[in-house]
C-alpha cells in the first residue's frame, strides 16, 4: 500500500502539514462545488486523516465567495441525463415507440436503474464523509460567506468551527424536490435542535453566523478575514493533548448516527428520480437569473 | 423627508460594493445597480442584520428588488 503524502496539490483541494498541523485549502472555482473530482480528493484525504502524524487539522476555503456551495449540481444534472440518454433500454424502447412515447416509458422503466447508479454514488459519499467525520485527530472547520447544502454538509464533519462574521448557513435541497442528500440533517441533529433543523429544511433560509452561534453550530464568530489565524490557534491548543486520548475521546463525543444516515440515504435515493428533481435541476443549471441561490 | 433606513442601506451597499453612493437611487434595481448576483447579495443581508441587530430571513427578500423594497422589508423588524 503506497503511503499518502502529507504534501498534495489537486484539483479541488490542497494540503500540506504546518509544524504537526495538517491545513487543507479547498480551492476550485467558482464556490468548491462537490463533484467526482473533489470527492476524489476527499476520498485521498479521509484516508490521510487515518493514517497521519498530524495532531489535528484544518480545513477552510482561500475562494473568496465562501467554504462551499455545495454539491456540482451541473455534474449531478449531466449524470442523470447521461444515463437517461445512454439507457439501452431507452434506445429500445424509442426503437419501438417513436422518441416521445419511447422516452416517457423509459423514464418508467429506467428509473430503477437511474436509483441504483446514485445509490453507489451516495454510497461512496457517505463513506468518503464517514470516514473524515471519525477521524482520530480533531478537524477544524473554518468557514466565510457560502455554507450551502453539500457545503455545510462537509463542515457538519469539523469537530470544532470557526464562523467568519459573512458567513451564511443554507439547505436549499428543498427547492430542487430533494433532501439534503450527504449526511446533513442526521449530522445537524447532533449540534443544533429540531426546530432549527425545520426552519432551515422547510424554508431553504439562510443562517448568518451570529445565530449560527446563538444556536451551537459554530464555537466562535470572528472579523472577516481573521478567521485562519485563529483557526491555528485551535488547532495548535488540540493539538496539545495526548493523541491517543483524544482518538478515544473523539468517537464518545461525537457518534454517528449511522441509522438516520441510512434512512437518508433511502430517501434522497427514492426522491431523486422524480421527473420534479430533474426539471428542478434543469432549470437551476440553466439560470441566467442573479438570484438562483436565493430560497 | 430623510429616511434612516434607506440612506444606512445605501450606504452598506455602497461601502460592500464599491459604488459611490450618490449614484444609487432608493427606486433602482439593486442587482442592475450594483452588478452584483444573489451570492453577494447575501453579503449585504449579512450586513444590514449587523448593522440594524435584527435578523431578516432571506426569502423575505425574494421579491424585493428596490433598496426601497428592501428598506421596507428590514422596517417590519426594527
Amino acid at each position: 500500500m503506497t503511503a499518502i503524502s502529507a504534501e498534495f496539490s489537486g484539483e479541488a483541494l490542497s494540503w500540506d502539514m504546518h509544524d504537526d498541523i495538517l491545513e487543507v485549502r479547498l480551492h476550485r472555482e467558482p464556490c468548491n462545488e462537490i463533484g467526482t473530482a473533489a470527492l476524489d480528493e476527499l476520498d485521498r484525504l479521509a484516508k490521510l486523516l487515518h493514517d497521519t502524524t498530524a495532531r489535528a487539522c484544518i480545513l477552510y476555503s482561500d475562494r473568496e465567495r465562501g467554504f462551499c456551495a455545495g454539491a456540482d449540481l451541473k455534474e449531478l444534472y449531466d449524470g442523470l441525463v447521461e444515463r437517461a440518454e445512454s439507457s439501452r433500454t431507452r434506445k429500445a424502447l424509442r426503437k419501438i415507440a417513436g422518441p416521445e412515447l419511447g422516452d416517457r416509458a423509459a423514464r418508467r422503466v429506467g428509473a430503477p436503474i437511474v436509483r441504483r447508479q446514485v445509490r453507489q454514488f451516495i454510497d461512496r459519499i457517505h463513506h468518503v464523509f464517514t470516514r473524515i467525520d471519525t477521524a482520530p485527530i480533531p478537524v477544524i472547520g473554518m468557514v466565510h460567506g457560502v455554507v450551502f447544502g453539500g457545503g455545510f454538509e462537509l463542515m457538519l464533519l469539523c469537530d470544532i468551527v470557526v464562523a467568519e462574521q459573512s458567513t451564511r448557513f443554507a439547505f436549499p435541497e428543498l427547492r430542487l424536490g430533494l433532501v439534503p442528500g450527504f449526511g446533513g440533517l442526521p449530522r445537524l441533529s447532533r449540534d443544533v435542535g429540531n426546530a432549527v433543523i425545520r426552519d432551515l429544511l422547510l424554508t431553504g433560509r439562510t443562517l448568518g453566523a451570529k445565530r449560527a452561534y446563538d444556536v451551537g453550530l459554530v464555537s466562535q464568530v470572528v472579523p472577516r478575514g481573521k478567521g485562519l489565524k485563529i483557526a491555528r490557534k485551535v488547532a495548535a491548543q488540540t493539538a496539545k493533548f495526548d493523541p491517543h486520548v483524544v482518538a478515544m475521546a473523539k468517537p464518545f463525543a461525537k457518534p454517528v448516527p449511522r441509522a438516520q444516515l441510512e434512512r437518508e440515504k433511502d430517501l434522497f435515493c427514492r426522491m431523486v428520480t422524480d421527473p420534479v428533481v430533474l426539471k428542478a435541476l434543469e432549470r437551476f443549471v440553466n439560470s441566467d437569473d442573479a438570484r438562483p441561490y436565493l430560497p | 423627508m430623510s429616511d434612516p433606513i434607506l440612506d444606512r442601506l445605501l450606504q452598506l451597499a455602497s461601502k460592500r460594493f464599491g459604488v459611490d453612493v450618490s449614484a444609487l437611487n432608493p427606486d433602482d434595481d439593486i442587482f442592475d445597480a450594483l452588478s452584483i448576483d444573489s451570492l453577494q447579495a447575501l453579503e449585504l443581508v449579512t450586513d444590514l442584520e449587523g448593522a440594524f441587530g435584527v435578523e431578516v430571513p432571506d426569502y423575505e427578500l425574494q421579491d424585493a428588488r428596490t433598496f426601497t423594497d428592501i428598506a421596507d422589508v428590514v422596517r417590519d423588524r426594527v
